[in-house]
């Protein structure tokens, strides 16, 4: 059967071959006999030189006319430049009549204030005051001008100093903003391709800084870490390049949206296991937690070298403005070309930095600032522990006190209202002013929302009672509907 | 636009050639030598990068005391700048306790209010006894204080406008508002040459950005007609909203925005606008409202008015003057507004202040003395530099007149000898200007009097002299060249 085919087939080549070399049989060129087969190459070959050189076919191109553009741009309707403005939207904050100190005038009624990071209670206090006004008298209110052109003075030298110093920190740079802080130095470090794992609970100013620097971001579940050495595992194991980029670790020593402590030991633990940096926000801690105030890394007695990076807010504890980022020498003078918010932005004026310098000897000078804290935390705590309807889910530890809702709606919007009318009852009922903690619609972070209740040293042991009181009443009155 | 003369670009790149291969070679031997000594930090990458930093490195570092230079009082008309050392070659400068008393060209002085002032700082005092120096909370939750609420209103009756909110930062004033207004789908048209803070804005909105060419409106009508034509990229479907962003005064050019046709091309294609004015406000336009009064462009047709306190008002912050319903809207959804510790009592109370000094509010027509002062001074200054030579950039009005140096040897020598002849000048250089546009930069201050711009233009003269920044030649002096014609005109009799 295969022998008749490949016959069959043979044959056939043979007379192919035979009918195309008849034409030129005997030609010989130049002492070449010249096969059939030559002239059909040759004759292909002139066939691909002619299409080569064959124009490309163009569909014919048809621009818009003029009025046609025009027609285009009559017939576009943008969208309004804000949504139309909804209930929600209305609100309204109370106005302060006087300092936001531990107490504060609101609608001329005397209130006690559980709305301001007045965590020393330092507002009012007396020698701030001195060193503001002498600072005030001799610098003026502004400093008129970026870091790089005259707007250095001496004060923002003294206060970089000053930080350094409390912490044991080589160097540190002032920004004039506590928001811009973290947004201005993470993309200063991080570029495209580099690596960041997150906790999903963090503040805005840092989304915006992991924004803007482009990177690769891995969340991980708020102050988990078994979740966080998951995310480190993965990283390591997909990414076989892993240690040719810069891997970072960003969380908040104290977390503004809940109140929670990060555990540094094990994220310290993490990061040299997997070789990360760590960029650690200390805006609530900073001045709080600690033996002396020094932050979180004194909180789990850390060298602060450890960390490379660390951010926070001065206008907290040290009832100042603007913020510091600190760490090796390295760390500050790169920034000090690079960090957008420290290089376009008029620096911090010199009256604040003399009181963050002054804030930060008055919290060395008085240790018993911190355990009175302390001690005004855990009274409250104990205070609210079988309160109806909410419960509290920051640390222990932490002055911010965090109460979220048992039986949430599902939405945050819902909840928030809820909260709010209890914040509002506390203080048109009771004057006790605690703030809901309300989020930006730009903001990412999807944790529940809550009460927040900023406790100060300042606070005596009838104002936390009075909180507790009116807390518990109010929740229970305006939550027993739901609940 | 600047025109680089050819063997000033020639000789600049030349210039800048020399100091990257210098600084290669340096680099070169510098990782021989880390190479021997190997540092502990295994496994990590470097926290900068090799090419990140050899601006700083290799270029910088060398003229670093030029810039930030400390000074030890207020960022009047005249400074003490402390006097600064080093002892391994520029590259950590020490403080000394020495200062230079020195005429101050470089702050963003404008008004004068940067020293303490009769009529604010009295107040401003008042306000710190009685509101502390901070509110520790956000302006939602403790942080709005009757001065708060007092500002806003004076703010927004200031600039023409229904409504304002105040942030206590500038920066954070652009950066924040832009990612509210626009998102996704949306697109931002801004001039070429606008501030980082709108820039890093426009980034972290997530909408598209085009940019135009940095004050022309026919090329901004150009980018409106092309983008509204293709639409979003890759879906084509019709853009949202437009937002396009300029600037009152261009801080580094010191010209003057052609608001007029850019709001004609604005309105024409129904693109919103979106204007910056941090340097112009209180510095410009008869009442000192700003580049809207000086143009004659009325308020309502711009719809997002920006600015900061920084600068005219002495004080820190800034605001968002717009529609009362915008104003609503962002203080429901602008995070700098939720998050953002409010702005320093004390620093209200100075703008509070100022605000009523310009109007005329304090009984005395000090504002308007002020206003006047600037102008005349801005002017007379500005006047005085072109006809001496130099390639002055920027509008009539405008306080701010960078002088062009281009090479990159000119920025120190310049900035030094200009110090020391006790004149504080602003040198600009790369990242804050195009790598070749070195210029130095100076901001004239009400503050200042006659015979202090007078020195300060000699000083100039003679140090543009011997740096050779005189680009133009001099224009002759006025009478010598009447006496010349007149001379001329009798020989020809």
């Amino acid at each position: 059967m295969a022998s008749t085919t490949l016959g069959v087939l043979k044959s056939a080549l043979d007379w192919a071959s035979i009918t195309l070399n008849a034409p030129f049989a005997r030609a010989v060129v130049f002492g070449v006999p010249i096969g059939g087969h030559y002239v059909v190459e040759a004759l292909l070959g002139v066939a691909i030189f002619f299409l080569l050189f064959q124009k490309s076919y163009n569909p014919p191109r048809q621009p818009l006319t003029e009025r046609e553009v025009d027609e285009l741009c009559d017939d576009w309707h943008p969208e309004p430049l804000i949504p139309p403005i909804t209930e929600d939207m209305l609100y309204a904050p109370p106005v302060l009549e006087s300092a936001a100190g531990p107490h504060a005038v609101i609608n001329g009624k005397d209130t006690v204030n559980f709305a301001s990071a007045n965590y020393l209670g330092l507002i009012g206090h007396e020698k701030l005051l001195e060193s503001c006004t002498a600072s005030l008298e001799k610098y003026g209110v502004g400093s008129c001008g970026p870091r790089g052109f005259y707007g250095t003075i001496d004060v923002h030298l003294d206060c970089e100093d000053r930080i350094s110093r409390f912490l044991g920190t080589p160097d540190s740079i002032l920004y004039s903003y506590g928001l811009s802080t973290t947004f201005s130095a993470i993309p200063a470090f991080c570029k495209k391709g580099d690596v960041i794992v997150v906790d999903e609970g963090v503040h805005w100013g840092i989304q915006n800084g992991l924004h803007l620097s482009r990177s690769t971001v891995v969340f991980f579940k708020h102050n988990d870490m078994n979740s966080l050495e998951h995310a480190l595992e993965r990283i390591t194991r997909e990414n076989n390049r892993a240690s040719k980029k810069r891997r970072y670790i960003v969380v908040e020593a104290l977390y503004q949206n809940s109140g929670q402590i990060a555990p540094l030991d094990v994220i310290i633990r993490l990061r040299e296991k997997y070789r990360f940096r760590v960029l650690l926000d200390e805006s609530n801690s900073f001045g709080v937690l600690g033996g002396s105030g020094r932050g979180l890394t004194e909180h789990y007695d850390i060298p602060v070298e450890k960390i490379d990076i660390i951010t926070a807010s001065m206008g907290h504890s040290l009832v100042s403005d603007g913020g510091f980022c600190t760490g090796n020498a390295r760390v500050v003078d790169h920034q000090r070309l690079s960090s957008s918010g420290y290089v376009f932005s008029a620096s911090l004026p010199p009256y604040l930095a003399s009181a963050a310098i002054t804030a930060i000897d008055i919290l060395e000078e008085n240790p018993d600032l911190i355990t009175k804290l302390k001690d005004n935390v855990a009274l409250l705590c104990q205070g609210l522990a079988n309160i109806e309807g909410l419960s509290i889910v920051s640390d222990p530890l932490s002055p911010l006190i965090f109460l979220k809702l048992n039986n949430s709606t599902g939405f945050f919007n819902e909840d928030l209202k809820l909260l709010e009318t209890i914040a509002d009852r506390m203080l048109k009922e009771d004057s006790v002013f605690v703030a809901a903690s309300k989020r930006s619609i730009i903001d990412k972070c999807n944790l529940p929302a809550g009460l927040r209740v900023f406790v100060s040293a300042a606070h005596s042991e009838s104002d936390l009672l009075k909180a507790c009181e009116s807390l518990k009443r109010v929740s229970a009155s305006v939550l027993t509907g739901i609940n | 636009m600047i025109t680089i003369p050819y063997t000033t670009a020639l000789t600049t790149y030349i210039s800048y050639g020399l100091l990257f291969a210098f600084g290669q070679f340096r680099d070169f031997f510098r990782k021989i030598f880390d190479w021997f000594s190997t540092n502990g930090l295994q496994g990590y990458a470097p926290i900068c990068l090799g090419l990140e930093d050899f601006y700083v490195r290799r270029l910088y570092l060398r003229i670093q005391d030029c810039f930030g230079r400390p000074i030890a009082s207020a960022p009047d008309g005249w400074i003490d700048v402390v006097e600064r050392y080093s002892n391994d070659y520029n590259k950590t400068l020490k403080r000394t306790t020495k200062t230079t008393r020195c005429l101050n060209l470089g702050s963003y002085n404008y008004l004068g209010f940067a020293a303490s002032d009769e009529y604010c700082t009295p107040r401003v005092i008042d306000s710190l006894n009685e509101y502390s120096a901070s509110t520790c909370s956000s302006r939602v939750d403790g942080g709005t204080t009757v001065l708060h609420t007092e500002l806003e209103e004076s703010v927004a009756r200031f600039v023409g406008k229904p409504a304002a909110i105040v942030f206590g930062m500038g920066y954070v004033t652009n950066s924040a508002i832009l990612p509210v207004l626009i998102g996704k789908k949306g697109l931002i048209v801004s001039d070429s040459l606008n501030h980082n803070s709108i820039v890093k804005g426009s980034q972290g909105s997530g909408a598209t950005v085009r940019v135009f060419q940095h004050n022309s409106p026919s090329h901004l009508e150009e980018v409106l007609r092309e983008q509204i034509t293709k639409g979003q990229p890759r879906t084509h479907r019709p853009w949202k909203k437009i937002i396009v962003v300029v600037e009152g005064i261009y801080s580094m050019e010191g010209e003057l925005c052609k608001l007029p046709e850019i709001i004609a091309v604005c309105k024409k294609y129904k693109a919103y606008v979106y204007l910056d004015e941090a340097h112009s406000i209180g510095a410009v336009g008869k009442t000192g409202k700003g580049v809207c009064e000086l143009l004659g462009v009325d308020t309502a047709d711009v719809d997002i008015m920006m600015g900061t306190f920084t600068k005219s008002f002495g004080s820190c912050g800034g605001y968002i003057a717009s529609s009362k319903e915008v104003i609503q809207y962002l203080k429901y959804a602008c995070p700098a507004h939720l998050y953002g510790t409010s702005i320093s009592p004390p620093a209200a109370q100075q703008i509070l202040s100022a605000v009523k000094v310009i109007l005329g509010e304090d009984g005395s027509s000090r504002g308007a003395q002020k206003l006047a002062q600037i102008r005349e001074n801005s002017n007379f200054f500005r006047s005085e530099l072109i006809k001496m030579g130099f390639e002055v950039l920027g509008d009539n009005d405008s306080p701010v007149m960078p002088i062009m140096l281009y090479n990159p040897a000119k920025i120190p020598a310049f900035s030094r000898l200009c110090l020391k002849q006790n004149v504080a000048i602003v040198t600009v250089a790369f990242p804050a200007t195009p790598l070749l546009l070195a210029r130095a930069r100076i901001c004239i201050s009400a503050a200042h009097t006659k015979e202090d711009l007078t020195r300060a233009l000699e000083v100039i003269s003679r140090v543009g002299d011997l740096v050779g920044v005189k680009y133009f030649p001099a224009e002759p002096n006025k009478e010598e060249w009447q006496e010349n014609n007149v001379q001329g005109g009798a020989k020809l009799d």
